[in-house]
C-alpha cells in the first residue's frame, strides 16, 4: 500500500482546546476513520463519550474483543485501507492479542486503540492492568504507549502511516486513562517525523534490467505470487506482466485472488495443499520470479529440497524477506506497485532487442502435469454430504463478485481449491497465524467495508464456535453476512492428520456438533436465519435460499461425510516432491524432466 | 561462530532497549554483551550490542533490528578498524604475601588499584575483550572474590563520526543485496 488514509482527507490544521479523549476521536476523524469495532471498559471509557457524538466514525459494538480485532482485518483485507478496532485494558487488551498476532503474520493494515490503567497507577499491578505495548511488541509494526494528551493527535497520525505504509501491519496505541481525561489542544499534525522509517517502495533500476535478462533467458520459470501483490493492489500488471511474458503463475494462499483463477496461465496454488501442476511448476523450475512472497514453510515444504534447480528473482517490500528462508540471486526491494511495472517495461525493453522467451517446452510439461493431475475428489460412498461438492457449488452459484472469508483447517484449504477467485480481495483468510475463529468476524467486518456485496463466512463446526458471539453484533447492526457451515462434526484437519499419522487414533477430535449445539436453532437465537442441509440434492437450492435473504445473517449448516480429506498433500517436514495427489498416489513426474 | 559488533543508533524513547533485546532472543541470538548510552546528538542513544553468529544470520538480525521504527542507524564495527573497550572490577583477596604480586599485575596490565581493604583489593581495567580476560586468567589463582564487567563500547578509528552521513536506518545490509 503506497497511500495512507489520511492523504485524501482533509483536515483541519486549526488547533481546538479539547480533552485528550475528544482529541482521540478528531484524530481518528482526521485519519480517515470510517468505522471502529469494539468493547468499552473502565480505562477506555473516557474515549467512549465523544465517540457517541461523531458523526463521521461509526462504532460496532462486538461482543468479544477477538471478534472486534478480526473485523477490524476483515475490513481492511476487503477494503485496503486501514481496520480499527477498540479495547480496553487488562483483559480486553489481551483478548486483541491473537487478531494483532494474526495481522502481523498476513501484514493486514490495522491500528488497535486501547484503554490503560491511569499513568500514576502504571507498574502497580492495578485493576485491569497489562503491559499490553510489551505483550504485543514482537507482534507489531510498532506501538506507542501515551500517557501526555498532547501526544495522542501525533501519535494516531503515526500509526496510520505506520500501518498503511510499507510492508503493512498492526500497530498499537496505548492510552492512559489520565491521558484521555485530561485538558489538551489538538493539533492535526503537518507532517509525519519518523526518522526511523523509510520504507524503499522504488525498486534499484539494474536489478530489475537483471532480472529481466534473467526471465527471458531463463526456460522454465514461474510467476511465484505472494500476498504482497494483493496488499500492493497491483493485480492489473500482474496480469500485464504475465501476458507479456507467457508464463505460468501459482498464487500462495494470501495471494489467491490476485491473478484471475480462469485465466488460462494460472496453474493454482502451490504449497503443502497445492495443485499438482503448482507444486511442480516450482520444483522443476529453473527461475522464480518471486513477488511479495516470502517462502514459507507451507509453500516450501522441507527448504532444502524446495525448488533445486531454480535460480531466485525475489521482489518484496521487506528487506528481511529477501534471504531469510532461500538465498535470493536477484533481490529487488520495492513496492509490487512499483517492482512489477518496471519490470514488464524492462521486458519491453528486451523484447524490443529481439531478446525474446520461449517456455513452449515447458507449457507441455505443466499443462500434462495439469491435464493429468487436475483438483478433485470423490464423493462419500455412503451417500451423505461432500464438504468438497458444497464449497464447490456455493463458488459457482455466489460467484466471483462475492467476498469469500474462511476459518482454518480443511473447509480453509477445500475454499482455496474449489472456489473460483478473479479479484484480489474476495478472499480472506488467517494465512500464517492460522487463527480459528477468523471467518465470522472478519465477514463481518468485510461486510461493513464493501455493504454492497455478498459476503460469506465459510467456517468450520470448530472454528464457529470460538467467535459465532458475532452474530448478534451481525444481526443488531445490520450486517447480513451468510455462513457456509461445513459440519463435519470433528476438527476436521488435526482428524486428518490421526488418519494419516496416528493410526486413526481420534485423540479429542470428535466435536460432537451433529448432535450439539443445533446450529439452526443457534443461528435463530441470535437473530439469523437458519438452514440445513444435509443431502446433495437440496445443496444449490440452499445456497439460493441463503443469496435470497439479506435482512439478517444467514447460517447454513452443511451437515458433511467426515472422512473426507483434502488432496493433494505435502506431509509437514517432507519435501515438495513426495506430493502425494491423495491417499497413497504419488503422482507421475514424467521421464522428460 | 564469530564474533560481531554492531553500533546501533536509536531514538532515546522509553520500551527501545526492550525492543531491541527482545527481537534477538525471539530470533533466536544470543546477545553476548551490550551497553546503552547518551551519544552527541540529543534525543539518539547508541547501543553496542556483541553478537556470535555466522554471516548469514547477522544479515538477518541485522535487517530485522533496521525493521523497529526507533532504530536509526546500524553499523558493523571490525576489531581492526575500531577501538573496542571493556571495564571490568574485580575483587581479589590480598594478603601480605600475595599482594605485591597482585600490584606487579595491575601494573603490568596497566590497571588501577581503586580501593583496598585488610585482606582485599578491587582493581579497575579497562581494554579489549581479550586483554581483560588475559588479567582475569592471571588474577584467579590469588583469589577473585567478586567481578562485575561492562558491555563493551566500541568507536570507528580515524576522524568519521558514525552519525556524518544522515541518521536513518543503515542500509549496509539492504545495500548489499541492491
Amino acid at each position: 500500500m503506497s497511500t495512507s488514509q489520511s492523504a485524501s482527507h482533509e483536515i483541519s490544521s486549526e488547533s481546538a482546546d479539547m480533552t485528550g479523549a475528544q482529541s482521540l476521536i478528531a484524530s481518528l476523524e482526521a485519519s480517515g476513520v470510517d468505522v471502529v469495532f469494539g468493547i468499552p471498559g473502565g480505562a477506555i471509557l473516557p474515549a467512549y463519550d465523544p465517540m457517541m457524538d461523531s458523526t463521521k466514525v461509526r462504532h460496532i459494538l462486538v461482543r468479544h474483543e477477538q471478534g472486534a480485532g478480526h473485523a477490524a482485518e476483515g475490513y481492511a483485507s476487503a477494503t485496503g485501507r486501514v481496520g480499527v478496532c477498540m479495547a480496553t485494558s487488562g483483559p480486553g487488551a489481551t483478548n486483541l492479542v491473537t487478531p494483532i498476532a494474526d495481522a502481523f503474520m498476513d501484514s493486514v493494515p490495522m491500528v488497535a486503540i486501547t484503554g490503560q490503567v491511569p499513568s500514576a497507577s502504571i507498574g502497580t499491578d492495578a485493576f485491569q492492568e497489562a503491559d499490553i505495548r510489551g505483550i504485543t511488541m514482537p507482534i507489531t509494526k510498532h506501538s506507542f504507549l501515551i500517557t501526555d494528551p498532547a501526544q495522542i493527535s501525533q501519535a494516531i497520525a503515526e500509526a496510520f502511516h505506520l500501518a498503511s505504509t510499507g510492508r503493512p501491519g498492526p500497530v498499537l496505541v496505548d492510552i492512559a486513562k489520565d491521558a484521555l481525561q485530561a485538558q489538551t489542544t489538538f493539533n492535526w499534525p503537518e507532517s509525519i517525523d519518523l526518522p526511523g522509517y523509510s520504507p524503499r517502495t522504488r525498486p534499484h533500476s539494474k536489478q530489475i534490467r537483471e532480472a529481466a535478462k534473467l526471465i527471458l533467458s531463463s526456460r522454465q520459470p514461474v510467476l511465484y505470487v505472494g500476498g504482497g501483490v494483493i496488499r500492493a493492489n497491483a493485480s492489473a500488471s500482474l496480469r500485464v506482466l504475465a501476458e507479456l511474458t507467457g508464463i505460468p503463475v501459482v498464487t500462495t494462499l494470501m495471494a489467491r485472488g490476485a491473478f484471475p483463477d480462469s485465466h488460462t496461465q494460472h496453474l493454482g496454488m502451490p504449497g503443502m495443499h497445492g495443485t499438482v501442476a503448482a507444486v511442480g511448476a516450482l520444483q522443476k523450475a529453473d527461475l522464480l520470479i518471486t513477488l511479495g512472497a516470502r517462502f514459507d514453510d507451507r509453500v516450501t515444504g522441507k527448504l532444502s529440497s524446495f525448488a533445486p534447480n531454480a535460480a531466485i528473482i525475489h521482489a518484496d517490500i521487506d528487506p528481511a524477506e529477501i534471504g531469510k528462508n532461500r538465498a535470493a540471486d536477484i533481490p529487488i526491494v520495492g513496492d509490487m506497485a512499483e517492482v512489477i511495472p518496471e519490470l514488464v517495461a524492462a521486458i519491453n525493453a528486451e523484447i524490443e532487442l529481439e531478446n525474446i522467451g520461449d517456455y513452449a517446452g515447458w507449457w507441455l510439461q505443466l499443462n500434462r502435469l495439469r491435464d493429468t493431475y487436475p483438483l478433485g475428489y470423490d464423493l462419500p460412498t455412503d451417500g451423505s454430504l461432500s464438504p468438497q461438492y458444497v464449497i464447490q457449488r456455493l463458488g459457482i452459484i455466489s460467484g466471483p463478485e462475492s467476498i469469500y472469508a474462511a476459518g482454518v483447517g480443511q473447509h480453509q484449504m477445500w475454499a482455496a481449491q474449489f472456489i473460483g477467485y478473479e479479484y484480489p480481495g474476495t478472499w480472506l483468510n488467517s494465512g500464517g497465524a492460522g487463527t480459528m475463529g477468523y471467518s465470522v468476524p472478519a465477514a463481518m467486518g468485510a461486510k461493513v467495508g464493501c455493504p454492497d456485496k455478498t459476503v460469506w463466512a465459510i467456517d468450520g463446526d470448530g472454528c464457529f464456535q470460538m467467535t459465532n458471539q458475532e452474530l448478534a453484533t451481525c444481526t443488531i447492526n445490520d450486517i447480513p453476512i451468510k455462513v457456509a457451515l461445513i459440519n463435519n462434526s470433528s476438527l476436521g484437519m488435526v482428524r486428518q492428520w490421526q488418519t494419516l499419522f496416528y493410526n486413526e487414533r481420534y485423540s479429542n477430535t470428535d466435536l460432537e456438533s451433529h448432535r450439539f449445539p443445533d446450529f439452526v436453532k443457534l443461528a435463530e437465537a441470535y437473530g439469523a436465519y437458519g438452514l440445513q442441509c444435509e443431502n446433495h440434492e437440496s445443496v444449490d437450492a440452499t445456497i439460493e435460499k441463503a443469496l435470497s435473504i439479506n435482512d439478517a445473517p444467514v447460517v447454513i449448516d452443511f451437515v458433511v461425510h467426515r472422512d473426507a480429506m483434502v488432496w493433494p498433500m505435502v506431509a509437514a517436514g517432507t519435501g515438495n516432491d513426495e506430493i502425494l495427489y491423495a491417499q497413497s498416489l504419488a503422482p507421475d513426474w514424467g521421464s522428460d524432466d | 561462530m564469530s564474533r560481531h559488533t554492531l553500533s546501533v543508533l536509536v531514538q532515546d524513547q522509553p520500551g527501545v532497549l526492550a525492543r531491541v533485546s527482545s527481537l534477538f532472543s525471539r530470533r533466536g541470538f544470543n546477545i553476548e554483551s551490550l551497553a546503552v548510552g547518551p551519544t552527541e546528538l540529543p534525543e539518539v542513544s547508541r547501543m553496542t550490542i556483541v553478537v556470535n553468529v555466522e554471516g548469514l544470520p547477522l544479515e538477518q538480525v541485522t535487517k530485522q533490528l533496521n525493521k523497529l521504527v526507533n532504530v536509526l542507524k546500524i553499523v558493523e564495527l571490525d576489531a581492526e578498524s575500531s577501538v573496542q573497550r571493556e571495564i571490568l572490577l574485580v575483587k581479589v583477596k590480598a594478603d601480605l604475601e600475595s599482594r605485591s604480586h597482585i600490584l606487579e599485575t595491575v601494573q603490568l596490565f596497566r590497571a588501577k588499584v581503586v580501593d583496598v581493604a585488610q585482606d582485599a583489593v578491587t582493581i579497575e581495567a579497562t581494554g579489549a575483550h581479550d586483554k581483560l580476560a588475559a588479567l582475569l586468567k592471571v588474577l584467579e589463582p590469588f583469589g577473585i572474590r567478586e567481578l562485575v564487567q561492562s558491555g563493551m563500547v566500541a568507536m570507528g578509528r580515524g576522524s568519521r563520526s558514525i552519525s556524518d552521513r544522515s541518521v536513518r536506518p543503515s542500509e549496509k545490509f539492504a545495500q548489499k543485496n541492491q
